[in-house]
């Protein structure tokens, strides 16, 4: 029986052609990862001081395959379409490489110095980015479901890293419920598209999706839960409950993976998703799109107003800062190109400046051991340097050029603008007047810095280590630059029509 | 020379400051000295730049853009390194590159509470690119940023170097012109995508605004999202309430550059982008421009009748004062803006001197309560005179340079641009004139009580130093410049005319 069912397979069965090249970054870190899991079984506890470099080196290495795959600059295909190698896909990807190198560079004293366990969470940290990476070139349901659990899973635990904090341990707890809540979610809209649509390919889906009788509310109600099951991993409201618990209670380095990484690793499904799949339903999409948008940057900026503790402040602003990047997804389909550009173009810039703005979080935590915004009075007067790189990323964050950030907001603006729809306007009226009522909180942490005294007049200087330091000047440099010469990411965000081809009529 | 200067005259002297900046991040806060001179140095060859540009300046074509400079910059949004000046932008950035050096050399010894002398000019290095960056820039983008740039340095100036209250002066500019010019960029943007011109230079977005028949209403409202922006940095009724908070509570310094030049940024911005670019908009808007230039004269003279702080009073007839350039402006004649401009120009001369003499006065009395003042002419004689010569510039004295700036704003709303209702703009006429009565009043009244009688009796034992030297030299420029601008007003007119004739006949035809 078992006999003639293989030989049946195996006459059927052909193996897909393999790109190695095109697939070699992820070669490459799966190894590294599987060769740190070895380190850490074979030299246990002798390992941990290892650990931290050798996971920044994983990290790093897939960067050459990525680089030489830019060079190249052809877009590959493998699996029949399940996976895509394009610009964009190499742009993430090493946004997330260099992400998780910055995260490991925030790790590496916190968590010496505390009371975790150190290599497990190398191992974790990797595994996580390691499913971040395959989602950015996933384009079939199947792929982006197993990348998303990869990425998650790894992350819930991190999330309880302080083992014997309550705290930790409620955040670890929330954001695994919420996470579980949202994949459950998920699924059942993924399993109603693969009924619809007979294939787990995007691009199938996207065709089906299109044609003239998909009027039917049930591919309504499957888009709807997809993108609300991402809605939760992004944190836009009204599925944002958990982040502020989560982000506070975590220990800081995992939030700010969380807060980036995790973050943009939902958004880049979501893209995906809209744009390779549900891009002949807009009439779904975008009114979906615009409410969370409009919700996220409004409710998240008004609560971030009355935080007190820095790392809240921080996550309620995250909150606000995803409805910006969903603002574009609700003018698709009369922008496409303008829209990814903007999507992408925002993830990486705000990778940059946010995972700064933590690392000056841990570094003046490190002193104060304290996440109030009061404990950064008077920092000016004794640690300037931290000061005038914590005023570059929070100046970015609320959009004043000539800083990153401000890049990521006019490019959203511009793909409102380029919609031209009342629709359109109205919303980056909303998202005017939200960057404005942004700048306020960010300036009490301004405030407290430059223009308060130091509690009680403690004014001790901040030993800030080298990985800090390094972890600093890489985000301050890519904050900065990307402010000034913004072309440098247009190299690869201006080079869209890879993923705008395989929209359906696109 | 004229190559190098074509090449790099306004390149190099709008990013040097910047370049400064990052020196003397170096440098260690201890050597005081050290900073001080980079920091005057820097300012002083920029301000060679300055005559240098002055000198090879074409006069015969002030309409074209000279010394111009056009790189690619961000290829995805179509934005360019463009810059250039004409007639228009220059005496704005001469005037710039006039008052830095003097707020500096001001500075050299009075540096306010909590000194720290390395950031204080590190952020004035950083306001100079700024200023410099937006008068130059030619394109929107590179306009927007630089307009920015000068947000963040007076916030910390006016928050960190302040007054009493000082945390709420500052977040409050700062949050009102950033309101404005998050408006501001919706409307460049609009401009973009509806003209499908796929630039944002200023020149070649006018034309495309012309040939392309974009309906009137939405012109209008684009027209309402850069009047936001450049109204709420002018400051223009009702959104003139930050103004006399952040005067009053900024550094001495903070206040000159903010009246000198940083207010500029919002008139500039109305004669450069908004007028030309959106000429039939702004005939739309031009009368109720008109109307809130009036409403600002005349409540900003009353307010200033009812102030009992110097500063404070002073930060009102800056309201006053600039509602006469909107007036200007709003006309949408030649004769308007000519009148405009210029009023700019004395204004930040003007105005800026009143401010450094009311640092001054706090420091020798360490109050600006007018009534706690008195006798300033028998205690420090010098700084009483020069104070009665910038209060009678100030109200409009012929011979001084306020008068030109006054007069041809009231004169020209007589006879409006073509489509403007000419009955309403001289019921505007009168009124601006009555402000000028009360400019008088509150003036005068101001220049009795502080430097008339005797000093009140807290002070009159006191040894009141007369002028220093730092301050001889940071001031007898500035009054030489308006009183020269007074008597010879043709410098500053035969320098933007050309430009702004040329400017309205493009836009109004007239």
């Amino acid at each position: 029986m078992i006999a003639t069912l293989l030989a049946q397979v195996s006459s059927t069965f052909e193996p897909p052609t393999l790109d190695f090249h095109a697939l070699a970054p992820e070669i490459t870190f799966a190894a590294c990862v599987a060769l740190l899991y070895l380190v850490d079984m074979i030299k246990l506890e002798d390992g941990r001081r290892l650990m931290p470099g050798l996971s920044g080196l994983a990290l790093l290495a897939p960067l050459i395959p990525i680089m030489t795959l830019a060079l190249d600059g052809a877009d590959r295909t493998l699996f029949g379409g399940a996976f895509v190698v394009d610009n964009v896909a190499l742009l993430l990807k090493a946004t997330f490489f260099l992400s998780g190198y910055v995260v490991v560079l925030l790790s590496t004293n916190h968590l010496a110095e505390g009371d975790f366990w150190e290599s497990e969470y190398y191992l974790m940290l990797t595994s996580s980015l390691l499913g971040m990476v395959v989602m950015s070139s996933a384009r079939d349901l199947v792929t982006i479901f197993v990348a998303l659990e990869l990425l998650s899973i790894p992350a819930y635990l991190m999330a309880t890293w302080e083992k014997r904090s309550l705290r930790s341990n409620e955040a670890g707890l929330k954001y695994y419920l919420m996470g579980v809540f949202a994949s459950a979610l998920m699924l059942y809209g993924m399993s109603l598209l693969f009924g619809i649509s007979g294939s787990t390919l995007l691009t199938d889906i996207g065709a089906r999706i299109a044609e003239g009788n998909s009027s039917t509310p049930i591919v309504s109600l499957a888009i709807v839960l997809v993108i609300v099951g991402f809605a939760f991993k992004v944190s836009a409201v009204p599925f944002h409950s958990w982040a502020p618990d989560t982000y506070e209670g975590a220990p800081t380095p995992v939030t700010a993976f969380l807060a980036v990484a995790s973050k943009a690793a939902g958004f880049v499904a979501l893209l995906q998703l809209a744009f390779v799949g549900f891009a002949g339903r807009t009439d779904v999409v975008e009114p979906l799109m615009w409410v969370l948008a409009a919700a996220s940057m409004t409710v998240g900026n008004l609560i971030a107003l009355r935080q007190t503790n820095i790392v809240r402040m921080l996550a309620y602003s995250g909150i606000a800062q995803a409805g910006f990047i969903l603002a574009p997804f609700a003018v698709m389909s009369d922008s496409a190109t303008e829209s990814l550009t903007a999507v992408v173009t925002y993830l990486v810039i705000y990778a940059a400046m946010n995972l700064g703005a933590f690392a000056i979080v841990i570094a003046v935590a490190r002193k104060t051991q304290s996440g109030e915004i009061s404990s950064f009075g008077g920092l000016f007067g004794y640690a300037p340097g931290l000061t005038v790189a914590m005023t570059v990323f929070l100046a970015s964050l609320a959009g004043i050029p000539p800083l990153g950030g401000w890049f990521a907001k006019f490019v959203v603006f511009k793909a409102l603008a380029t919609a031209g729809t009342p629709w359109g306007y109205s919303l980056a009226v909303v998202m005017a007047v939200n960057s404005v009522v942004a700048f306020y909180y960010y300036a009490l942490v301004l405030k407290a810095m430059w223009f308060d005294e130091a509690p009680y007049g403690d004014t001790s200087p901040v030993r800030v280590p080298v990985s800090l330091i390094s972890a600093t000047g890489l985000t301050a440099g890519a904050t900065i630059l990307f402010g000034v010469f913004p072309g440098l990411l247009g190299h690869f965000t201006g080079s869209l029509e890879g993923i705008i081809a395989v929209l359906p009529g696109g | 020379m004229t190559d190098f200067l074509n090449d790099w005259g306004l390149t190099i002297p709008t990013f040097l400051p910047l370049v400064a900046a990052v020196v003397m991040m170096l440098i260690p806060k201890a050597e005081e000295e050290t900073h001080k001179i980079v920091a005057l140095a820097t300012s002083l060859v920029v301000a060679v730049f300055g005559v240098l540009l002055l000198l090879n300046f074409d006069f015969d074509r002030t309409k074209d853009l000279q010394f111009a400079v056009d790189i690619g910059w961000i290829d995805i949004i179509r934005s360019r390194f463009t810059i250039g000046v004409d007639g228009i932008a220059l005496p704005l950035i001469l005037l710039t590159m006039f008052v830095v050096p003097l707020v500096i050399i001001y500075s050299w010894n009075h540096f306010p509470e909590p000194h720290n002398p390395k950031a204080f000019l590190i952020l004035i290095m950083i306001l100079h690119t700024g200023m410099l960056g937006s008068f130059v820039a030619q394109d929107l983008i590179l306009f927007f940023v630089f307009f920015e740039v000068v947000l963040l340095p007076m916030y910390f100036m006016i928050g960190v170097w302040g007054g009493e209250q000082r945390q709420y002066a500052s977040i409050k500019f700062f949050l009102y012109t950033l309101f404005g010019s998050a408006l501001m960029i919706v409307s460049f943007l609009a401009l973009f995508v509806l003209t499908g011109a796929e630039t944002f230079n200023m020149v070649q977005l006018a034309e495309q605004v012309a040939a392309r028949e974009i309906a009137l209403s939405t012109q209008v409202l684009i027209f309402g999202g850069m009047f936001m922006g450049f109204g709420i940095k002018v400051p223009m009724f009702p959104f003139h309430t930050w103004l006399p908070d952040a005067h009053t509570q900024a550094p001495t310094q903070g206040s000159v550059i903010l009246a000198a030049v940083l207010l500029k940024l919002g008139t500039y911005g109305f004669v450069r982008i908004a007028l030309p670019i959106l000429p039939d908009a702004a005939i739309e808007w031009a009368p109720w421009i008109g109307l809130l230039a009036v409403i600002g004269i005349i409540y900003g003279a009353l307010g200033c009748l009812a102030q009992t702080d110097m500063k404070r009073l002073i930060a009102f007839s800056s309201v006053a004062h600039m509602g006469y350039v909107m007036l200007g402006i709003a006309t949408l004649t030649d004769f308007g803006i000519n009148a405009a401009i210029f009023g700019m120009v004395a204004h930040g001369l003007i105005t800026g001197m009143l401010f450094f003499i009311a640092g001054s006065i706090k420091e020798r009395f360490h109050t600006l309560e007018i009534k706690r003042l008195g006798g300033l002419l028998k205690q420090a004689p010098r700084v009483g005179w020069i104070l009665g010569l910038t209060t009678m510039a100030s109200l409009g004295l012929p011979g001084l340079a306020g008068f030109w700036g006054e007069f041809p704003a009231i004169l020209a709303a007589y006879n409006p641009a073509e489509g403007l209702n000419v009955t309403l703009f001289r019921v505007y006429m009168v009124i601006a004139a009555l402000g000028t009565v009360l400019a008088a009043a509150y003036l005068l009244w101001l220049y009795q009580r502080t430097a008339f009688g005797e000093p009140k009796e807290e002070f009159a034992h006191e040894h009141v130093h007369d002028m220093h030297v730092t301050e001889w030299i940071a001031w007898i420029p500035m009054v030489i410049a308006f009183v020269v601008l007074g008597l010879m007003p043709g410098l500053l007119f035969g320098m933007m005319d050309g430009a702004v004739t040329n400017m309205v006949r493009t836009a109004f035809g007239g």
